[in-house]
């Protein structure tokens, strides 16, 4: 993933409508391996999703994972992240090591990688 | 979509200090042991979910046009292996269906890379996959699951699927966790040596 470009040459975007809202997300905010962490707890008259993301997220949980908790789509997830994360309720770990095109990454956190897993 | 219960501690934290998450995806056709070996390696019971895309008619960049739209719904499974304090990696066990085709940019943006999954008396379902992950540039490798007595040398089936020399190819039983690991630990070699070679022609270059 590369935050902030945007893939050019797909003509898709990504639309959907929650609770009577429209939102295009921007795609590149969150991968689905963005690690979410609750900063605060839910407040009271709060939309009831995002306040189950609070209480799940006290320690970080992929976004992915929240969807499958929730029993919803990631593409919901990521709008229902967009409200918190604007609403500062939770920070956003975005991926480090990735192959972005052709690229892959260093061959020094491979190595990390290659490691750990050796040695599980 | 299963979410059988919201107790929380059933959402399995990761540790307070992961803060990087990475990606392989496990590829092959129907039936091929993808979810069994996502289920072998990982640290928590595999979770299923799905994502919602949208493919817009051709020429329309509009979103607001959203009858012009197809939606498909593609599911997929996965698991998660804590590497260290930081490193977190989620293995997917994604479908290899021609269907998804407009899918594969999106669900496998920014993975490490892949391990196709093949069953030698279906071979024919993996050749859509390869051909997806050559044309992206995804870096794979493949893996025979073992249904019984393999009928072929890995040799044959490396010709029979037209791989590049360079493309490993393993054998492996899914089910069994060891084995399914050491199908990992071949990918992520395989993306360290391209990667050194790739950083060392850069160098040359420089
Ligand atoms: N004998 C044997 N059976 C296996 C092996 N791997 C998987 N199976 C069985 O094959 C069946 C299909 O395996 P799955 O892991 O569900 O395959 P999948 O690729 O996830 O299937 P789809 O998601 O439906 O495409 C299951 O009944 C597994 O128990 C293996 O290595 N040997
Ligand atoms: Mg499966």
């Amino acid at each position: 993933m590369i935050r902030g470009a945007v893939d050019s040459e797909d003509p898709d975007r990504l639309y959907t409508v929650t609770g009577g809202r429209s939102r295009v997300v921007d795609e590149n905010v969150f991968d689905m391996v963005t690690l979410i962490v609750s900063e605060s707890e839910p407040s009271p008259g709060m939309q009831s999703e995002h306040a189950k993301i609070l209480r799940m997220c006290h320690r970080p949980l992929a976004v992915v994972e929240i969807a499958s908790y929730l029993g919803l789509p990631v593409s919901v997830v990521k709008i229902l992240l967009c409200d918190l994360l604007d609403m500062g309720k939770i920070t956003a770990r975005h991926p480090q090591v990735v192959r972005a095109d052709t690229r892959l990454p260093e061959p020094e956190m491979l190595k990390k990688v290659l490691v750990a897993l050796q040695n599980l | 979509m299963h979410s059988k219960t919201s107790d929380a501690r059933e959402h399995a934290p990761l540790s307070r200090t992961a803060r990087d998450g990475l990606k392989i995806v496990i590829v092959g056709g129907f039936g091929v042991g993808k979810t069994t070996m996502v289920r072998s390696v990982s640290e928590i019971r595999p979770l299923s979910t799905e994502e919602t895309m949208t493919q817009a008619g051709v020429g329309i960049d509009d979103a607001s046009l959203v009858q012009d739209k197809t939606t498909t719904t593609v599911a997929f499974d996965f698991g998660r292996i804590s590497l260290d304090e930081q490193m977190v990696l989620y293995l997917f066990g994604a479908p290899g269906q021609e269907r998804f085709w407009f899918l594969w940019d999106r669900l496998f943006m920014g993975t490490l890379g892949a391990v196709v999954l093949v069953d030698t008396n279906r071979l024919s379902d993996s050749w859509y996959a390869i051909d997806r992950l050559e044309h992206h540039g995804t870096p794979f490798i493949v893996a025979r699951n073992n249904f019984g007595e393999p009928q072929h040398t890995l040799e044959e089936v490396r010709a029979a699927l037209d791989l590049p020399p360079d493309v490993p190819i393993v054998d492996c039983d899914a089910r069994e966790r060891d084995s399914s690991k050491a199908v990992l630990v071949e990918l992520v070699k395989h993306l360290y040596s391209l990667s050194t070679s790739s950083s060392a022609a850069l160098e040359s270059t420089a």
